[in-house]
């Protein structure tokens, strides 16, 4: 067993892989930069040659999955969401690619704690920025202290906690998948991690991707509603 | 002292009950929906692994306490 926690821990740290000018860059850095590539290339093989009058095959069901995409953007944020679509299925699609990297070999990047502090970073500024850009700066200091003075202090923590637990949720996921999975393989490595991989790796990786997007889009619409 | 850690990172995995308690009650009430009206089931479904999602968070959360209090008590 105390390899076991070596390996653990040897897993927890995102390594350096190289630097520039001074600036380390970690691991997790590099495959989301792969992905971004994947991403970047696969959008552009799509898109090119669309045709407004006779669409292809191909084109058809780009437009239904771009549509999809759309709609739950606007499922979850409301009337209002389409502003907000293109950041929630952006963020979607590459925590859902993030999460499956596992499987083609690459070190998921959510499982690095710094990967998904800046994703629910970058969430609770469009949440907040979404709510003063609505109500307006005024409007928005004023409904901290809504609905009575008393819960001021709750308010503004909320502001922080928001964020963490994204975070936390997150990363605690995929880190727990993880770890019971080298548990398994350690008790049983032939047959058994198979079908505990199809719970952990595949359904659970997505599903923590739409819960981050889900909890994104209700914290936008609960910071752009106005009473 | 690595016998007190290992005591607090147990302790901190106990949130794993809270979590427990919330999806039975939850999976609970997803068969007594089902039951009562079974056309929607799919419905149901999608919304009970949701919120099964959500009230796994509390346990992710004594996980990964008691991770760093292994890791970095250590």
């Amino acid at each position: 067993m105390g390899n076991l926690g070596e390996v653990l821990i040897e897993e927890m740290n995102c390594e350096t892989v190289f630097s520039i000018g001074g600036i380390g860059i970690a691991e997790s850095v590099v495959v989301t930069w792969i992905i971004m590539a994947a991403v970047v290339l696969v959008s552009i093989l799509l898109t090119r040659n669309l045709k407004v009058e006779n669409p292809g095959r191909g084109q058809l069901m780009l437009e239904s999955a771009v549509t999809g995409l759309q709609n739950i953007g606007k499922n979850i944020v409301g009337e209002e969401g389409e502003r907000y679509a293109a950041y929630l299925s952006s963020v979607l699609l590459y925590l859902g690619i993030a999460n499956l990297s596992g499987i083609v070999g690459f070190k998921p990047p959510t499982k690095d704690l710094n990967v998904t502090a800046a994703l629910a970073i970058m969430s609770i500024l469009l949440i907040e920025f979404a709510g003063i850009r609505v109500k307006g700066t005024k409007r928005w200091l004023k409904d901290f202290t809504k609905p009575v003075a008393l819960v001021t202090p709750i308010n503004i923590l909320e502001v922080l906690i928001k964020p963490l637990s994204l975070c936390m949720r997150l990363f605690g996921n995929i880190l727990g998948g993880f770890v019971v999975m080298k548990l398994i393989e350690h008790v049983l490595p032939v047959g058994l991690p198979v079908l505990f991989g199809i719970y952990f790796d595949l359904f659970d990786g997505l599903i923590q991707a739409y819960v981050f997007v889900f909890l994104t889009g209700l914290f936008i619409k609960e910071a752009i509603e106005l009473e | 002292m690595s016998t007190l850690i290992a005591i607090g990172a147990g302790i901190a995995v106990l949130t794993g009950i809270g979590a427990g308690i919330g999806i039975g009650i939850a999976t609970g009430k997803a068969a007594e929906a089902v039951a009562r009206q079974p056309e929607v089931e799919s419905k149901i479904m999608k919304m009970l692994v949701f919120g099964a999602a959500l009230a796994e968070a509390t346990a992710i959360y004594g996980f990964v306490v008691a991770l760093l209090i292994i890791i970095l008590l250590k």
